[in-house]
Parts: C-alpha cells; structure tokens; sequence
C-alpha cells in the first residue's frame, strides 16, 4: 500500500458530525411534515445561493480531512513500507503545486519577482534588484514585457473552462428538471429565468456561475503563479487560506457542539425548574463569566501544552500533537463560550414557561421532559441558531487572539488566525504586505456571511408563522388589475397548501 | 351644520405582505363641533386605521392614496410634517387603548403634560405648573400637586388613562380620537372614564370621535353612530335610529349576536365566518357571505347609500327598491334569528367539585436572603362548589384573584391552604403522578387564544398531546404504535374537531393559519380531546369580537347540554353570565362577596360591590330608571387589603363596624348569601353549603 490512513481526534468528530447530519437527513426525509418544513429552506433566495458557496468550503474543509501518511519509496530493514511522518490531507494532494512551490519569501499576487531587493548575482556581477521567482511566471522568458498578456490568456482560459463546466452542470440540472415537471427544455429555461420555480434556480446558477468562474480562473493562474501570493517563508497564501478553511470550521463546529448541551440544558433548566436549580446554575456561570476567559484558556492550553510536552510516546506525528492541540482549544472555547447562549435561554423560558400553552400542557399532566423537549426546545430554537452562526465569526476570531498571545492553535498549524496574527507585523513594514491579511480576511468574510445568510433562510424556515414563499405583486396601478391576478397565477398554486383559513 | 371634521372618500393602504391591504377604503364622514361620534365595528374593520389617518400617524406601512381629511376648513393631507405638528395635540388629541403603554416609564406626569404644553402654548415655567395642576384636577386625580411629580408607574390603569385624558387635553383640542379609550379598564373604571369624558365634553364643547367594538358604550356616549365593516362604513345614524331600527344586516347580525338574559334558552345568532381580507378586490357588498339576507346582486353588485329618513343612511341592496319588499324580508329575518335550541341539561345535584377555605398567598421577598416580608393573598379563604352540567360564573374585576382560583383548582399553582376535592378526593398536596388520573376530568381554556397553543406544533399534535398524556396512562402502556390504532386515533381527531365546528383537515395546519375564534374552538377541542367532565373556563371570549364570542359561546352552550359539562366561568362580562350561567360568584380582592342563583343575584343584587359592578355595566336599552353607582378609587393591593371588610374605602354605605372586622355571611335564601354588614347576622352560616 502506498499509504497508509491516519484518522485524528477531529477527523473523527467531523466524521460523527456527518454522520449526525446524515442520520438527520434521513429522518427528516422519512417524516412527512418535517420535510415541508425543512423544503421551505429551499424557497430563500440568499439562503439558497449563500448554501452553494457553504458546500463549496465544506468541500475543501472535508477533502482536508481525510488524512494519511504517503509510503516513501525505501523500505527498513524487515522490508516493511515506511511511511512519512508527514501527515498529508486528499486536499493536500490535489493542490499539491501549491504545497510544494515554496518561494523565497514575500511576493506580490501573480508577480514574477520577489517583492524586497536582494544582491543576487547576475551575470557574475552582484546586482541588488527584484530576484525573479522560482515558480511564479518562471516560464516567461522577459515577465517585464509578457507578464500582463500571460495573465489575461490565462485568465480568459480559466474563466472559458467556468464557464464551460457551469453550461455543462446548467444543461444537466435543467434537463433533469424539466423531465421531472415534464416540461420541454426551453420554456422550463424560461421558467427558471422568470424567477417562477418553487426553489430559487436562477440565483442559485448565478451564484455557481460566480463560483465557477473564479475557480476557473484561479486554477488556470495557479499552475503558474501564486495568485495570492507569498508569505515570509514563501509558503502560497491561497494554498493557506484553503488550509485554514478546515480549522475554521472545525473550531466553529466542534465548539458549539460542545458547548450547546450545557447551554440547552442548563439554561432551560434554570428558567424552566426555576427555584433552587435556577439559583445554582445562575451562580456557576456567573463565576465562570467574571473569570477573565483568556486567561482561563491561556491556563488550560499551557497545561496541556506541558502534558503533550511530557508525553512525546504518544503522539507518532507532529500533525496528531497539533491536532490533539486543536481538540483541546475547541473545548476549553467551547466550556468558556456557553454562558452567554446560556443566560439568553434561561431568559427566554422563563418567559415562555408562563404562556398559556405550557400551562395547558401542565393541566395534561404532561411530564416535564415532554414539556422542555416539544414546548420549549422548539420555541427557543430560532436564538439557538442565530446565537451559534454570530458565536461562529466570534470563534475563528478569538482563535486569532489566542493566537496572538501564543495559546492559539499549534503553530505548525496554519489557520485564519496564524495568518492575521502573522499579517500584524507585515502591515507594520514599509512597503506593506497586504495580500495575506486581504485572503484570510475574504475568505473568512465569505464564510461566515454565507453561515449567517443559510442560518437566516433555516430559521424562517422552521417558523411556521413565516412565509417563505414571496409573491412578487405589482404596486397596485389601477386598471391594471387582470394583470396582477394573472401573474400571480403560478405562485398561486405553490402556495395553495400554506394559504390559511378553510 | 357646521362641520369640524370632514372626510372625503379617504383610502388607506397597508403595504405589507404579499399584496396591499385596503384597510380603509372609500371613507366618508363629518363631525360637527362638540358632537360625539361613534366609530363601531370588529376587529381589522380598519376603525385604528382611520383615526392614524387622520392624525396622519400611519404605520410606515401604511399610505392614504386617495381622500381628503379637513378640520375646520384646513386640508390636513396638503399640510407638511411641520404644518401637522401643530395640529396634533392642538386641535386634534387622541386617546388610545392601552393607558400602560401610552406613557413614558421614565418621566414624571408632569413631565409628560408640559411636554405638549410646550409645543403649542407659550407658557412661563410658573403657568405651565399650574396648568398642569388644573388639567389634572379636572380629570379627577386626587392630591394633583403632590402626584403630578410622580412617575406612571405609581398610578393605576384607570388613573393613567385619566392622566392620558389630560393629556390629550392641554392643548384644548377641539377634537378628540378616543380609540378604544375603555376596552383595557374594568366595568367599574370604564363607567368612571366614560363620565369624565362626557363631563368634560360637555364643559369643553369639544367633539369626540369614539372608536369602540362595544356597542353598550357607544349606546352610553354616542350621538351619531357610524357601523364600519370591512374598510367602509355601512351604516351611519344617530344613537336614537341605531338602536331601535338597526337597518343594515349587518348591524342586526351584531345586535342579535350579544348575549344577555334574556336569551338564555336559545343560541345566540351567529355571524358566520370573519371579516374578509381586505387585499382581496370586492365586486359586490362585503358583507355578503356572512349576511343571512343576501340578494342576487349582492355578489355582483356595490351598494350605495341608501337614505332612510333624515340621518339614518345605510349601504345596502335591501333598501334599493321598494320599501315594501325590504321590510318583508327584514321580517323574514326577525323569524330566522329566533331558532331556539332545546335545552335540556343533563344537570343533577351531585357535587363535583368542591372547594372549601382555598387560601393562595404569594410571598413577598425581600433583601439579600430573600427574606419574606408580606404575602399577597391573591386569594383568601375561598370556598365554592359546583354540581355536574351546570355553570358556576366567577365575576370580578381584574386582579381580585379570579384566575389564580382556576389555576389553584388545577393544581398549576400550589395553593397555600384549603382543599380542593373534585368528586370525593382531595386534590391539594398530591403530587404532580398522582394527580394525573384526576387530569382527564378537569380541563381549562385560557384567555387568550393566541397564546394557548404551541405556534410550532401542528393542530393534530396539539390534539394528541393530552390524548398521549393521559390516555397513556389509562390504557397503562403508551408505545402502542401500530398502524391501526395511529389510524383510529386520527379518526378520534377528525370527531373532535367535527365536534367543535372545524372541519377534519385543518388538523395538518400550523396555528397562524387560523382566526382567533378557530383557535379557541381548537383550544376547546384540546381540552374535549380527554372527556373532562369540569371545564375551568379563564375568560375564554375576552379576546374575541361579538360576532365571534356568539359562536363560542353557543358551542359551549350546546357542549354542555350534549355532554353534560360542568362550567367554571370566569369572566368579567356580565352579559356573558347573563347568557350563560347557573350560579354566580362575585369576588372582590380575594374573597367571594356574594354568591347566588343567577337570578337571584342579577335582579337583587345585595351586597354594595355588586350593585356597583351591575350598575356600572354599559346597557344597550336606555332604561330612565337605571342609576350609576360611582365607585371612587381602584381596587386596593392585595398585599395590604384594607382592615376589615375589603370594600369599605369605595363603599357608600360603609359604617364602622365595616372598618373592624371582615363581615360574616348572610343568608337571604337557600342559595343566595352575601359579606355585608348592612343585613341581619340572624341567618349567619359558616358557610355556604347547608
């Protein structure tokens, strides 16, 4: 074998995690009224296109995921293979141009020289100039003169190639559509071009036909520039910010995963029981807030630090110590972080425990398990998702700041916050390097807008009150009213099932 | 005539939702100087609508399209927002329903008066104190000078709305919009309201424009009456012509559907479904699907004003023709409203439920330790008892504890002493599995209907949550899970929704999708869904319009002679008790101060509170012989009640013995008895039971 697979404490999670998510789907699919529900996800538009950019990065968070060791090419003694001690991901292999490429050190996006004077030797003169690259436009024979026209043919080519595969997955997606509506091609087309689909087709191919196309076009330039350019070591900068995509999500995912069962459960506990529960559980987390939280994870990261410092044994890779790392900094967040969910929930049950409901499931002699789990839960899920997608771009940032003060994640590690941590000095030189804190900026930005759109479209979705379907209605200009009441025709059946009233 | 307030043809339109909602729609009215009109109508008539449009207060939703809004003379939509400043407040003030909400927490009254008097009059700092002082000395605040300087929260409902009056007021307005000025106050406070505002009218001159659902204040305040419905107005008469000859079926509809005494052994006519979306177009009368006299052309028609003599104009194709055809049918209708249900209950005197001495006391906790300090005694030593398939009413102001019983009789408040004993067990001090037998025989419907059910869960998980929690517990075993016995327990949904006026498919639906009438019915059908042979009924037609309130309560009418139920009714309608009780209870702060037959007690009321609270109740008939009882104050805290009996400090009557010691029960027949002083202690029982 020319590997050998490698799975670490988080891999395993995400791994639960998508089997959670699985088994979640096959639930909702299997119960009738649940998948009405969770259909009405699909009728936002902004949900829907924010969801298409989401599976993008989810997709390079998983493909980073699946880790192994490469066989090297000697064998030991007994003539077993030998496996690296490095720790590659799928993600890793596929890009591994960008991996590999390493420069110098900083250079500008798509340059083909480095960005600080050096004395080289040129000619066997020392010359003090811009070094040329090793790999970014090392194919141009004089970059002064060909580099602008290299990047535009690359350009065009890689936005060709979108645009070529988004026709293609267009026509696939329509013609598989239109079958089923039984429907010919090109008034389905017109169909989805007018905005008329239950699901938001048109802002969903808009939005893919975006993502296309810059993933074209950086693919084209990335066999032959760093897009993104170089950081001190030379290290690509996209290559990076790619990297970082898995420990975002991960620290975002994991820590509300850890955290929520203690927000959920105490927090509807204390407004729910109130009491002696409520005092005991007011006063924990009051302890826990009123201790400086960077301190506390500073505290515990050393010790684990010390531990994993301690036990060299355990650990047969760099890459499981800064995982192990990582696992732990998602806990210690995760145990500091759920005071604030915690104090809304208890707020928002003690309001809803007096409403009329409650009190007639009471008069049921209903049990207060049933109570907390088909009354309350579901009332208080809407703060649970908004609170979980605004602690997300709250998470990735204090892994930055806990990076900054050195008790972030493992610095062999790269992650949004390594990077904006590193960024802090290069803002600070003259002439300023922009570009890493630009990347880590536009990705994360992407990530958490398009978390927090999807988040918004969920939570409309789950409350019935809602209507997700909007009819698009002319102002009322009288004596234009035959034609109000024909366009909205086709809408009208689609939202025959929710219109109220027998 | 002179007119102040003229509107033309006013069209207001709500941008919200899916497509414009045409909340007023072809308005027109005047409104002479000094005159009181009233603006009448059910909910989402667009009454609150047309007031904002004249205050030009619209929601930012909102727009008017077309029309024309005049006071004396002045164009109010051709001013700017600055010209419009100086009319709100100045020349037109309004009043609106919710006195708490009306008035900032965090300025003192004062603060708040001068606020307006600064903005119109230009008054020294001196004059504008003692303007203050006179507006609230005028509107009834005892103590003005020390309680202008006092924040809202240290008055009463009623006081804040006299604080709003004064408000309103201060820059002597020659009109002013009272929109549902009473609908959150007590009977007793509403009739203090109502006079001030017809004491004040009459000093002032100025003109009111009353907006009400309640046709008893508008047969108490009005001059002029005009009947809106659906975004237009259908009627339009004086008091005089509208209550003796309503003529639009509409108006009839609604006089026929009010309950009262004297339609005790009939269902009450009920207007069939609600008011239509008003986004919709209308091609013919709006009230025609729910109009029992509905004509051909009604559906393809409009209907323009039609006079009836002088000032009684009404909307309608009956009285396009000839005379003779409307009056006919108008007597067809007479005949169709009086459809008597038999009613035979299945009434017997066994006890089911008795309540002896119920004590609920809430402490009151204070510093560090929480220490107790006092108790609010919600309710004191209370004892009641009501036989199977009758209706024992529990009336009273709010905040004399009414609630707080239904809720100790069910355990979901702990009461503090006393028992509770539903057919021979006692139920206070079980625990929460224990009481889970008694559960199915005891159901409550609460209130409000907008809050009495889970928004999330869907009609037939509402349904079968009593049915899992209790039935489960019967049959011993609830997994049960089988594809037959699911199927039988859908069909036992289908039957309780039928029982309750719905049709089976709605049980897929969400609550939003329904009206505030169709969702006390499911409420009901919650509560039937376990056979309960009591039903603790919380104001359970409070929230709904007239229209509605006769169908649920006409539901409940025909649910207790067909099943048997028992009613504990607690309300503070007197003309739903009228309608629809066996026994009657009145409570004041905590305590039963009288109790009787309903006869007994509504014709010869004994006890003082009660002849005030009868007397205080807005009547539809003028009736020359009918006398206010003022009762000065409000209801004191339940924390400190006043030494001796309750009532002393309000009382006309009041001796000093009142102030001593609570009174015993008199007795004036078998089953009527009263707390007061003012009847011989000779028939003194200990309780009322014998």
């Amino acid at each position: 074998m020319s590997f050998s697979p490698i799975i670490l404490w988080t891999d395993a999670l995400i791994y639960l995690f998508v089997a959670i998510v699985f088994f979640i789907v096959w639930y909702v699919r299997r119960h009738e009224h649940l998948l009405a529900q969770w259909k009405r996800v699909g009728h936002s538009a902004s949900g829907m296109s924010a969801l298409t950019i989401l599976i993008f990065f989810l997709a390079v968070g998983l493909l980073d995921t699946v880790h192994f060791r490469p066989a090297l090419d000697h064998k030991n003694n007994q003539g077993e293979t030998i496996y690296s001690v490095e720790v590659l991901s799928l993600l890793d292999v596929l890009v591994a141009p960008l991996r590999t490429q390493v420069e110098k050190t900083y250079s500008a996006p798509l340059a083909a020289h480095l960005y600080a004077k050096e004395t080289i030797e040129l000619d066997g003169k020392q010359v003090r100039t811009f070094a040329r690259l090793q790999f970014g436009g090392a194919h141009l024979q004089d970059p002064d003169k060909e580099h602008s026209a290299d990047i535009t043919q690359l350009a065009l080519k890689g936005l060709a190639c979108g645009l070529l595969i988004w026709s293609v997955l267009c026509v696939g997606l329509i013609a598989r559509l239109s079958r089923r509506s039984r429907q010919n091609f090109t008034p389905y087309l017109m169909v989805i071009w007018r905005r008329n689909t239950e699901i938001p087709w048109r802002a969903i191919l808009i939005t893919l036909l975006i993502l296309l196309l810059i993933i074209g076009c950086i693919t084209a330039l990335a066999g032959h520039y760093h897009v993104l350019g170089t950081d001190k070591v030379g290290q690509d900068i996209l290559y990076q910010s790619l990297k970082s995509i898995r420990v975002a999500l991960v620290i975002g995912t994991l820590t509300t995963l850890i955290m929520l069962p203690f927000a959920l459960l105490l927090g509807i506990m204390a407004g729910y029981f109130r009491g002696w529960v409520d005092d005991v559980i007011q006063y924990i987390y009051t302890t826990l807030n009123s201790i400086p939280s960077v301190l506390l994870i500073a505290a515990a990261v050393l010790m684990m630090q010390v531990y994993i410092e301690t036990h060299p044994e355990l650990f047969d890779t760099i890459a499981s110590r800064a995982d192990l790392r990582l696992l732990f900094l998602c806990m210690i967040l995760g145990i500091t972080s759920w005071t604030g969910l915690c104090r809304l929930l208890r707020g928002e049950t003690l309001k809803l425990r007096e409403l009329e409901y409650i009190q007639a499931a009471h008069a049921f002699g209903v049990s207060h398990w049933r109570v907390i789990s088909r009354h309350i839960l579901p009332n208080v899920m809407h703060i649970v998702l908004i609170a979980t997608v605004m602690d997300f771009s709250g998470l990735v940032l204090a892994e930055a700041v806990l990076s900054y003060v050195g008790v972030g994640v493992d610095p062999s590690m790269i992650s949004f916050g390594t990077m904006i941590n590193a960024a802090r000095l290069e803002m600070a030189r003259e002439p300023m390097v922009w570009w890493a804190l630009l990347a880590a900026f536009s990705f994360m930005f992407t990530l958490v807008l398009s978390a927090n759109l999807f988040a918004d479209a969920v939570q409309n979705a789950l409350d019935p009150r809602i209507r997700t379907l909007r009819q698009r209605t002319v102002l009322p200009r009288f004596g234009k009213k035959d034609k109000h009441v024909k366009d909205n025709a086709p809408e009208a059946t689609a939202t025959a099932k929710s219109s109220p009233h027998p | 005539m002179n007119t102040l307030l003229e509107i033309e043809n006013l069209e207001t339109v709500l941008h919200t939702g899916e497509s414009p909602v045409r909340a007023v729609d072809g308005l027109t009215l005047t409104i002479s100087p000094g005159e009181t009109f009233a603006l009448l109508g059910e909910s989402g008539c667009g009454k609150s609508m047309t007031a904002l449009s004249i205050m030009r207060l619209l929601p930012d939703a909102g727009e008017i399209v077309a029309g024309k809004i005049s006071i004396g003379g002045t164009d109010l939509l051709q001013l700017p927002e600055t010209g419009m400043r100086k009319i709100r407040g100045k020349r037109i003030s309004m009043i609106f329903q919710e006195p708490m909400l009306s008035l900032n927490p965090v300025l003192t009254i004062a603060e708040q008066i001068a606020e307006v008097l600064q903005q119109h009059l230009n008054l020294s700092h001196e004059a504008m104190q003692a303007r203050i002082r006179e507006l609230l000395e005028q509107v009834g605040i005892p103590d003005a000078p020390r309680r202008m300087h006092e924040y809202p929260f240290q008055f009463s409902g009623g006081m804040k709305q006299r604080v709003m009056i004064a408000m309103a007021l201060a820059g002597e307005p020659e009109l002013l919009i009272a929109d549902e000025p009473t609908t959150a106050l007590d009977v007793t406070i509403q009739a203090q309201v109502l006079d001030l505002m017809r004491h004040i009218q009459q000093q002032k001159g100025m003109a009111i424009l009353l907006i009400t659902h309640d046709l008893g204040v508008v047969a108490e305040m009005a001059q002029r009456v005009a009947v809106m419905y659906a975004g237009e107005i259908v009627e339009l008469a004086t008091r005089h012509d509208f209550f003796h000859h309503p003529r639009h079926p509409y108006s009839q509809q609604l006089f026929a559907a009010l309950p009262g005494k004297q339609k005790r052994n009939q269902a009450l006519t009920v207007i069939q479904g609600n008011v239509p979306s008003l986004a919709q177009q209308f091609s013919g009368c709006r009230f025609v699907d729910r109009c029992n006299q509905a004509l051909p052309q009604c559906r393809d028609t409009v209907p323009q004003w039609h006079s009836i003599s002088g000032h009684h104009q009404v909307r309608c194709h009956l009285y396009s023709g000839n005379a003779a055809q409307a009056a006919a049918s108008a007597n067809t209708v007479a005949q169709q409203t009086v459809h008597v249900t038999p009613s035979t209950p299945l009434a017997t005197d066994d006890v089911l439920l008795q309540v002896t001495d119920l004590k609920v006391h809430f402490p009151i906790r204070k510093g560090l330790f929480k220490r107790v300090v006092g108790h609010v005694k919600a309710v004191d030593g209370v004892s009641l008892k009501i036989a199977a398939g009758k209706t024992l009413a529990l009336v009273g102001e709010s905040g004399c504890g009414k609630t707080t019983i239904g809720k100790s009789i069910l355990q979901l408040i702990q009461p503090t002493a006393g028992s509770v004993r539903f057919k021979e067990q006692e139920l206070n001090g079980l625990r929460r599995s224990q009481l889970r037998p008694v559960r199915s025989q005891l159901q409550i419907i609460f209130q409000d209907p907008y809050a009495s059910l889970n928004p999330r869960m869907r009609i037939i998980e509402i349904l079968q949550e009593g049915i899992n929690a209790l039935k489960a517990y019967q049959t011993g075993y609830p997994g049960n899970d089988t594809a037959a016995s699911a199927q039988s327990r859908e069909n036992e949904i289908d039957a309780l929704l039928q029982r309750v006026g719905l049709p089976a498919e709605v049980k897929w639906r969400f609550p939003h999708e329904f009206s505030g009438g169709q969702r006390q019915r499911i409420a009901i059908a919650r509560a039937l869904a376990v056979n309960p042979k009591l039903l603790i009924c919380d104001e359970p037609t409070s929230a709904l319009d007239v229209s509605v309130q006769a169908q649920i309560l006409n539901l409940l009418k025909s649910l207790q002679n067909n099943l048997g139920l028992a009613f504990l009714f607690i309300t503070h309608n007197i003309a739903v008790v009228e309608y629809l009780a066996d026994e009657v209870a009145v409570m004041y702060l905590g305590r039963i101060v009288e109790h009787g037959r309903i006869g007994e007690v509504m014709s010869n009321p004994r006890h003082p509170y009660t002849q005030a609270l009868l007397s205080s109740v807005p009547h539809i008939e003028a009736d020359p012989a009918r006398h206010i009882i003022p009762l000065t104050g409000d209801l004191p805290s339940p924390a400190a009640p006043p030494a001796g009996c309750h009532f002393n400090p309000r009382c006309a009557h009041a001796m000093p013995v009142c102030r001593a010691a609570y009174p015993p029960a008199s007795s004036f027949s078998a089953t009527h008895s009263a707390h007061c002083y003012l009847y011989s202690q000779e028939h003194r029982t200990t309780d009322y039971e014998h």
